[in-house]
C-alpha cells in the first residue's frame, strides 16, 4: 500500500496528466459533481458522486463514427476514430466500476466486439475511490458490492490526512510504481474500511430483497399487472436512462448537411416512443410497455442472459434524479421479494 | 393541511363527485413523492402524502386524465392552477370531467436544494412549524424550511388558487415583487458575448433526456417536432453545439406567452440547467412590448403571441432595443 499526503494529491494529479490525460471529479459550479479534464488549480469535489456517470468515458452519449464526403460521383469515406488517447480516471466509486464489468459483457464478450468501446477500456486506467459518505439512495451493497473495497487497476482510500492506494492489476501496479510514493502500512486503510461498512450496514436500501427476479419467473414479472400502476406517472424522459451507469443502448443516426453526411451513434432510452422503432411500428406502444422494458432488462432479461448478474449496481442516480421519484427501489419492493 | 386533503379526497370520492382522486403518492422516503391516482379509501389512508414536497405540478396528467369515464379530483397549489387554466384555454382538459380543490401553500422544498447544503443522506424528514427536522446517517439536522425552498417558491409570483371548484385553506394574493425577474435583468445587462457564453455554458450540459419538454403543461403537443423522424429534425442527442442550443431555443419561443412560469422544467432538470430563465426573459419581453400578461390567470384573453391588434409592435422593435442588422 501506498500512501499520499492530502496536501500533496494535486502534485500526483499533476504527475500523472503530464504523461496521459486525467480525469477526477470536480464540481462543475452548478451543485453538481463531473469528471473533467484536471488542470492545474481544480480540487477534487466534496460530493459522493458525479451527476453522470464515469460510463460517459468510455461509451460517451456521442460518438462520431465515420463521415461520407460527396463530390460528383465520388464518395469518400473519412474514418473519424478519436479513442485511442490513454488517459487515467481518478475517483471512480465502487457501484460505477461494477458498471464497467456490466458494459464489457455486452460490448467487449459479446461478440462481435465494440471496438470503440474495446479501445477505451484498454486505453483506460481506472482508480476507486472508497465510498466515506454513502448516501440514502446508495444500494450498492445490494449487488454485492462493497463501498469500503471498489475494484478498478487501483483502489485508493481517503482519510483525513492522506490518501492511500493499493494496486490491483498489472497497469495500476506500473502506475504507482512510476509515482514513487512512500509505503505504508495498510491497517489505516482498513479501519476506513471498517467505518464505511457501519455506515453501509445502515442503508436503507442495502438488503434489497431481489427474489423472484430471475429467469424462471420471466414471464410472470412480465405479465404483472402493477406495471400500469407503477408506470401510471412516468413522463416518458430519459432521465433515468442518461444518468444510468449500466445502460447501454444506442441508436445510429445521420446528420446530412447537403454535403458531408456525420454518421453517429447516440445514446437511446427506452423510455422514448421511437425507441427500437421498426418498419411495422413499435411493440411498446405506451409507457407500460416502455417502463417495464427498462425494469425488466435491469433486473430480468439481463440476468437471464449473463449468469444472474443484475444490470443495476445501486448508485442511486435514478433515486435522486427522476422528476416524479418513481424508480428502481419502487419497482423491485412492488414486484419482488415477499411480493413476488 | 395534509389530514385536510385526505379527508377531501375520500369525501369526494364516497360522496360521488368523482371516482378517482389525483394527488401525491407516498415514496420510500418522506420526500420522494409520485403523482399517483387513488380509487379507494383504503389507497388514500394509506398511501396518498402531501406534504412541501408535493412539488409535483399535477395539471399535466389531466390531458389524459380528464379523457376518461367518469370525473377525477384533483389537488392545485397556486402554481399548478395557472397551468391548469391555460390549458383549459388551449382546449387540453375536459374541465367538466375535473373538480379542481385548491389548495393553499407556502411553498415546496426539494431535497436537491438540502443536498446542496451540504445536508446528506436524510432518511426521514419531519416538519416542524418553520423547520425541517431531518434523520441522516449522520445525525439528526434542522433546516429552516426558508432555506430548502425550490427556486420557483423562494420568487413566488402568486399565492392565489386562479380556478377552483372548492378550497382548502384561505386563498392568496398575487406577488407583485417577486424578484423573479432579478436573474434576467443581471443577464440583459451582460454584453452579448458575456449573455452568448453563460447561455453556451448552460446548455452545453443538456443530456438531451427531454424532462423539461415532458413535464411542462405548455408543452402538450401529441408528437412533438423533435421526436418525430419524418419533421428532418428529430435528435436523440445534440449532433453539434447549434442543435444544443436549438432545442431549447424553439422550446422556449414555442411555449412564449403560454407558459405560466410554473418552475416546473427547472425543478426536473437533471443537470441543473436554469431553463426557467430563458421563460422568463421572454414572459418579461411580452410584457414590456404587449402589456403585463400573465398566462393561465384568466379565462378570456388571449396569450399576445396568438392574438392580433393593430397597435402591436413592429419587427423592428428588435433594432428600437438595440439589434444589430
Amino acid at each position: 500500500m501506498k500512501k499520499v499526503f492530502a496536501a500533496d494529491i494535486y502534485k500526483v494529479f499533476a504527475k500523472v496528466s503530464q504523461k496521459s490525460k486525467l480525469y477526477i471529479p470536480a464540481d462543475d459550479g452548478v451543485s453538481q459533481a463531473r469528471f473533467l479534464p484536471y488542470m492545474e488549480g481544480m480540487t477534487l469535489t466534496e460530493k459522493l458522486n458525479t451527476g453522470r456517470s464515469a460510463k460517459d468515458l468510455f461509451f460517451p452519449q456521442v460518438e462520431n463514427l465515420l463521415k461520407f464526403k460527396v463530390s460528383g460521383k465520388q464518395i469518400e469515406i473519412v474514418d473519424q476514430r478519436d479513442e485511442v488517447e490513454s488517459f487515467v480516471i481518478f475517483g471512480v466509486r465502487a457501484c460505477d466500476c461494477r458498471s464497467f464489468d456490466i458494459l464489457d459483457n455486452v460490448f467487449l464478450y459479446d461478440e462481435p466486439a465494440d471496438t470503440f468501446y474495446k479501445t477505451r477500456r484498454a486505453n483506460g486506467l481506472v482508480i476507486t475511490l472508497a465510498c466515506n459518505a454513502p448516501e440514502e439512495t446508495c444500494f450498492c451493497t445490494a449487488f454485492g458490492i462493497d463501498p469500503a473495497d471498489p475494484a478498478g487497476d487501483i483502489t485508493a482510500w481517503k482519510m483525513a490526512d492522506a490518501f492511500y492506494f493499493r494496486g490491483n492489476t498489472d497497469k495500476g501496479n506500473a502506475l504507482l510504481a512510476e509515482l514513487e510514493l512512500v509505503e505504508a502500512d495498510e491497517e489505516a486503510a482498513h479501519q476506513q474500511q471498517e467505518a464505511i461498512r457501519a455506515i453501509a450496514e445502515k442503508l436503507p436500501f442495502g438488503k434489497l430483497d431481489l427474489t423472484g427476479f430471475d429467469k424462471e419467473h420471466l414471464m410472470e414479472k412480465f405479465k404483472d399487472p402493477r406495471w400500469a400502476e407503477l408506470s401510471e406517472s412516468c413522463l416518458g424522459c430519459g432521465t433515468c436512462t442518461f444518468v444510468c451507469p449500466t445502460c447501454q443502448c444506442y441508436d445510429i443516426r445521420e446528420f446530412n448537411n447537403g454535403k458531408e453526411i456525420q454518421r453517429f451513434r447516440c445514446w437511446d432510452s427506452c423510455m422514448y416512443s421511437d425507441f427500437t422503432m421498426m418498419a411495422h411500428g413499435t411493440n411498446r406502444p405506451t409507457q407500460k410497455e416502455r417502463f417495464r422494458q427498462r425494469f425488466m432488462h435491469k433486473l430480468v432479461y439481463y440476468p437471464s442472459n449473463y449468469g444472474g448478474v443484475y444490470g443495476c449496481v445501486g448508485c442511486g442516480r435514478c433515486l435522486q434524479k427522476c422528476p416524479v421519484h418513481t424508480n428502481i427501489v419502487k419497482v423491485a419492493k412492488t414486484l419482488g421479494g415477499e411480493n413476488k | 393541511m395534509r389530514e385536510m386533503i385526505k379527508a377531501k379526497a375520500i369525501e369526494l370520492l364516497e360522496n360521488g363527485t368523482v371516482n378517482r382522486v389525483l394527488g401525491w403518492k407516498a415514496g420510500e422516503f418522506f420526500y420522494d413523492l409520485t403523482p399517483g391516482i387513488f380509487t379507494s379509501r383504503e389507497e388514500i389512508e394509506e398511501t396518498f402524502e402531501y406534504s412541501v414536497f408535493s412539488a409535483a405540478n399535477l395539471s399535466k396528467y389531466l390531458i389524459a386524465e380528464s379523457r376518461k369515464e367518469g370525473k377525477i379530483a384533483v389537488f392545485l397549489k397556486p402554481c399548478d392552477s395557472y397551468s391548469f387554466q391555460q390549458l383549459l384555454k388551449e382546449h387540453r382538459i375536459w374541465r367538466d370531467r375535473v373538480y379542481v380543490v385548491g389548495i393553499a401553500c407556502d411553498g415546496m422544498c426539494s431535497m436537491d436544494v438540502i443536498r446542496d447544503k451540504g445536508i446528506t443522506g436524510v432518511t426521514a424528514v419531519e416538519e416542524d412549524g418553520e423547520n425541517l427536522k431531518l434523520t441522516t446517517l449522520y445525525g439528526d439536522k434542522t433546516i429552516a424550511k426558508a432555506d430548502a425552498l425550490l427556486e420557483r417558491c423562494v420568487h413566488c409570483k402568486s399565492r392565489k388558487v386562479v380556478v377552483f371548484d372548492e378550497m382548502i385553506g384561505e386563498n392568496g394574493e398575487e406577488i407583485p415583487d417577486s424578484h423573479r425577474f432579478d436573474m434576467v435583468e443581471k443577464l440583459e445587462a451582460m454584453t452579448p458575448e458575456e449573455r452568448f457564453a453563460f447561455w453556451r455554458g448552460e446548455l452545453s450540459r443538456c443530456i438531451r433526456c427531454n424532462a423539461c419538454r415532458n413535464v411542462c403543461p405548455a408543452c402538450s403537443c401529441e408528437k412533438c417536432v423533435f421526436d418525430n423522424d419524418k419533421s428532418g429534425i428529430a435528435q436523440k442527442a445534440a449532433a453539434s453545439d447549434f442543435e444544443e442550443n436549438n432545442f431549447h431555443i424553439i422550446r422556449a419561443f414555442h411555449v412564449a406567452s403560454r407558459c405560466t412560469d410554473c418552475g416546473e422544467c427547472s425543478r426536473v432538470c437533471p443537470q441543473n440547467i436554469p431553463l426557467h430563465l430563458l421563460n422568463r426573459k421572454f414572459i418579461r419581453d411580452i410584457n414590456e412590448l404587449y402589456g403585463e400578461y400573465q398566462a393561465g390567470s384568466d379565462m378570456d384573453t388571449k396569450p399576445p403571441l396568438m392574438n392580433f391588434t393593430t397597435d402591436d409592435c413592429e419587427p423592428s422593435v428588435v433594432y428600437e432595443r438595440g439589434g444589430k442588422v
